[in-house]
């Protein structure tokens, strides 16, 4: 028993019920409901041609970034090394010929990748970034194997799209 | 003399007869692939979806390209199947779906076969489809194709029934199993008007009998992976889809025959009797085509027992009902035909 007050939903009466399933208005209702949809706007992206937004924040291809001169960001502090949770990323480094200190490996394996974000989060120059890049499938396993010289040329690449990312996201920073 | 006695008695007749059959498959051929695309369009259009568009301009080569990746894949024969019924399936059940149209008039006595018994022909024709599914499933030697086979002949046997009364319906208000006379007793009023019910009684069974959403339970690929085309691929499973929607185009020429009024145009008034008999039922036949579809991209599927339910609790008896109100009006209010 419902309870007082709540019984709103009486049962249809038998003969409307017959009624309304012999002159199948419900059918009709539904091929009404589908047939609108032919009209409306459709919702689909012709993907290679069109692509959808994508946020400032959004965590896709690494790359190393330089300063305007052209020096590279990173220091070889292996901040990143030691937070990334899936230790993809290694890095061997040497004082260079300036005495400055610098990395002379820095390798990421983007299979091993989770791309969670935490190496451009624990950066403290802003060298390694995840790019707006998605779009880099690989036929062979090797090719996702990524050294410093394809972080660097990412960087190069992308550096118009990151830098406009971290302005839009530096007052969140 | 006697060679041109042969020439003109038997080969002439026989070369005039290929050529009228060429003439009507060729391009139910064309029709049929590109139905499938008319088919996803809609669905896609649906869907609030695009559809193909990317082979060709608007995607209009996709059937194309479709039956080419068929015909180069590998035929797969199971290492249990029965080889020579396994490859005769398909084959019957596509030419079951062609032979249909050897009695469906297109135009005023443009007609293949302009038999007495078009009507029972086609009946007939209909009723055997079910020998193709039946072989298919049980030659593929495997429990999903037996299964999916059962349960589509059962399915198209059950259906065959009421669609077998409202041709009943029809041929009273006709005398005549013509399909040219059919379509002439509709010249002052379709007969999807004072026949509504039987109207929608043979959309949905014809709905049943191809196989079609919400009756594709062979397809049931929960259950039943694909039903009785599980083993089937490349140009056997191409056959099979042929026949299918043959099947289907055959059953809406087969509604606009007994209840649109086939090749008359809508109202007899001068722009609309001048264009030309074909043109109006092709139209129409579109039209039911896109009906089927239209069902298909709005209805889930019905459960089987729902189904068989359907099939023998309500239509049987409501065609069965339909028949006799028919015939008792005909015969109170004298409007039998002479």
């Amino acid at each position: 028993m419902a309870a007082p007050g709540v019984e709103r939903e009486v049962a249809m009466p038998a003969i409307e019920q017959t009624v309304r399933s012999l002159l199948l208005t419900e059918l009709a209702v539904g091929l009404g409901v589908t047939f609108k949809q032919i009209f409306k706007r459709k919702a689909t992206l012709n993907y290679p041609y069109e692509k959808g937004m994508l946020s400032p924040r959004f965590r896709g291809e690494h790359a190393l970034r330089r300063y305007p001169n052209g020096e590279e960001r990173c220091i070889a502090c292996k901040l990143c090394e030691a937070i990334c949770p899936a230790q993809a990323i290694t890095i061997e480094a040497e004082p260079r010929e300036d005495g400055s200190r610098r990395t002379t490996r820095y390798d990421i394996d983007m299979v091993k990748c989770i791309y969670c974000g935490f190496c451009q989060e624990a950066c403290p120059v802003d060298a390694i970034v995840e790019g707006p890049n998605f779009e880099f499938a690989a036929e062979t396993r090797e090719e996702l194997l990524y050294n410093k010289e394809k972080l660097l040329d990412n960087g190069d690449r992308w550096e118009r799209e990151i830098a406009a990312n971290l302005s839009a996201e530096a007052p969140y920073r | 003399m006697a060679e041109a006695g042969v020439w003109s008695t038997y080969f002439y007749p026989l070369f005039l007869t290929v050529g009228y059959i060429l003439a009507i498959v060729v391009p139910l051929m064309l029709v049929l692939a590109f139905i499938t695309y008319f088919e996803r369009k809609v669905w896609a259009a649906i869907q609030l979806r695009k559809g193909p568009n990317v082979v060709g301009p608007f995607g209009l080569l996709q059937p194309v390209a479709d039956g080419i990746k068929c015909l180069f894949k590998e035929t797969i024969v199971p290492a249990g199947a029965n080889r020579a019924l396994f490859v005769m399936a398909p084959m019957v059940t596509f030419s079951l779906g062609l032979i249909g149209w050897a009695v469906i008039p297109f135009d005023e006595h443009l007609v293949l076969a302009d038999l007495n018994v078009g009507l029972l022909y086609l009946f007939a024709v209909s009723s055997l489809g079910v020998y193709g599914i039946i072989i298919a499933g049980w030659a593929s030697n495997s429990k999903y194709a037996f299964l999916g086979a059962l349960r589509s002949a059962a399915q198209m046997v059950s259906y065959e029934v009421s669609i077998g009364f409202v041709l009943v319906t029809v041929l009273l208000c006709v005398g005549s199993l013509n399909l040219n006379d059919i379509v002439e007793a509709q010249r002052g009023l379709w007969f999807f008007i004072p026949l509504f019910p039987m109207f929608v009684i043979y959309i949905v069974s014809a709905l049943a009998e191809t196989n079609r959403t919400p009756f594709d339970l062979p397809e049931a690929e929960g259950e039943l992976v694909a039903g009785y085309q599980v083993e089937y691929s490349s140009m056997t499973w191409l056959l099979f889809m042929m026949g299918e929607y043959a099947n289907i185009v055959l059953l809406s020429g087969l509604s606009v025959i007994l209840f649109l009024g086939g090749w008359l145009p809508p109202f007899h008034v001068e722009p609309l009797t001048s264009v030309p008999g074909v043109v109006w039922f092709l139209l129409k036949t579109a039209v039911v085509v896109f009906i089927f579809t239209w069902t298909r991209a709005t209805l889930p599927r019905y459960r089987y027992d729902q189904l068989m339910r359907l099939g023998w609790k309500v239509f049987l008896p409501a065609s069965l009902a339909m028949v006799v109100i028919v015939a008792g009006a005909l015969h109170a209010f004298d409007w039998l035909p002479r």
